[in-house]
């Protein structure tokens, strides 16, 4: 796990602030920002990928089965793949926790 | 290109599944900025060498000591990521030349905000191109400083309210028009320059990869829609896109477009026109349809060349 910045100390920064650990956002939870989460209906979904290539974030995925699931742990809950599925397949339920 | 996007959903599944953007960058929700990035990175792939100027895909992509980039990635000042892009191909050169790095391809990228290119970044942008540098310089246009809370630059659109640029009594919004960035990249006579937009991926992918096979500068204008300063509900930031490129707001070269869509409603769904009357819709749809025009026009004229 990354340190935050607050717990880094200066000793502890490469020459220059280097960041020597490629693509380490990925332990950032954005998907603490959502308010609604997609939902996909499998009996809609055609698995054309349109959800996963308009994903701003990358949160979708293809499963093994071909259907598209978004990662909950990234998705912040746009709204982008429930209004760009051409099937309506994404339906977007609001959180309620 | 446009057949293939309106015809086969299922087109999208030709482009790469590796993402060498990572997620849990920090850009606002539905961002089609960084949704272009995303593409773009996937267009290039791992041999590829990015300078960043100061602007939203700096600050969301590399919050200290988090990073979203998969590939090796400066940020430099507002000014100069051109300059940068060219020192560090111009450098690559002479290493390899050397033998002190073995020989391959290697795809030099500087990317920039509309700020970071059409304000502040165009004189060490136009030095680049000048100069010949074999690499690509990508603008991702917001139309304004997003990253500072929505300031109007040369590249925010007539009649559109920011802070720096509020509706109101006085003034209606942004009183001048849109600078035209790709003309000015066009003027320096380099081998590609494209416009593209996130809501047409295919087409995207495909203009950043012909970018990279071309030997010498290329220059891609990216409309990127930003729901948080367009005053758009995030879920419809694609569309905005699309319609923007429908409308002939925002024309892509190389495309032909049979369709002409009335500009109305592209300004109709965000909030940053909401006050414009009617008289200010047609003037800005009369600049559009001679903007469009004259497009036409220099495509006829450098037909068959």
């Amino acid at each position: 796990m990354t340190k935050t910045r607050q717990d880094l100390a200066w000793q502890e920064l490469e020459i220059g602030a280097t960041l020597i650990t490629p693509g380490n956002s990925c332990e950032y939870k954005s998907g603490d920002w959502r308010s609604i989460r997609p939902v996909v209906d499998n009996k809609k979904c055609v698995r054309c990928g349109t959800c996963y290539i308009f994903c701003p974030d990358a949160a979708i995925h293809e499963t093994e089965e071909g259907f598209f699931e978004a990662d909950l742990y990234y998705c912040k809950g746009c709204g982008i793949c429930a209004n760009e599925c051409p099937t309506q397949a994404i339906e977007m339920v609001e959180e309620e926790e | 290109m446009e057949i293939v996007e309106s015809t086969n959903v299922y087109a999208y599944k030709l482009i790469t599944k590796k993402d060498y953007f990572a997620p849990g960058h920090r850009a606002c929700q539905g961002c089609a900025e960084a949704l272009a990035v995303r593409l773009v990175a996937k267009a290039l792939g791992r041999n590829v060498i990015v300078a960043s100027a100061t602007g939203c895909m700096e600050i969301i992509s590399s919050p200290m000591p988090f990073t979203s980039w998969r590939v090796p990635w400066i940020h430099v000042a507002f000014e100069n990521a051109a300059a940068v892009a060219s020192g560090a191909e111009a450098g690559m050169k002479v290493l390899m030349r050397k033998g002190r790095v073995p020989k391959r391809k290697i795809t030099f990228l500087a990317m920039a905000g509309d700020g970071g290119t059409s304000d502040i970044g165009v004189q060490a942008l136009s030095g680049a191109l000048e100069r010949g540098h074999d690499f690509i310089y990508i603008c991702y246009d917001n139309e304004a400083y997003m990253n500072t809370g929505i300031q109007r630059s040369s590249s925010t659109p007539y009649g559109a309210s920011t802070t720096t640029s509020p509706a109101g009594k006085v003034i209606p919004g942004q009183i001048t028009w849109k600078k035209n960035m790709p003309e000015i990249a066009v003027a320096h006579n380099i081998p590609y320059v494209a416009t593209a937009c996130p809501s047409y991926p295919i087409d995207l992918v495909e203009k950043v990869n012909k970018a990279a096979r071309v030997k010498g500068p290329a220059y891609i204008h990216i409309l990127s829609v930003c729901p948080t300063g367009w005053r758009l509900a995030p879920e419809l930031s694609i569309r905005a896109g699309r319609l923007a490129v429908e409308t002939g707001v925002f024309p892509l070269y190389e495309v032909e477009y049979g369709r002409y869509r009335f500009t109305e409603e592209y300004l109709k769904i965000q909030g940053r026109f909401r006050h414009l009357s009617e008289e200010m819709i047609d003037t800005i749809q009369k600049r559009v349809v001679e903007e469009y025009e004259k497009l036409e026009k220099k495509i006829k004229m450098t037909e068959g060349d």
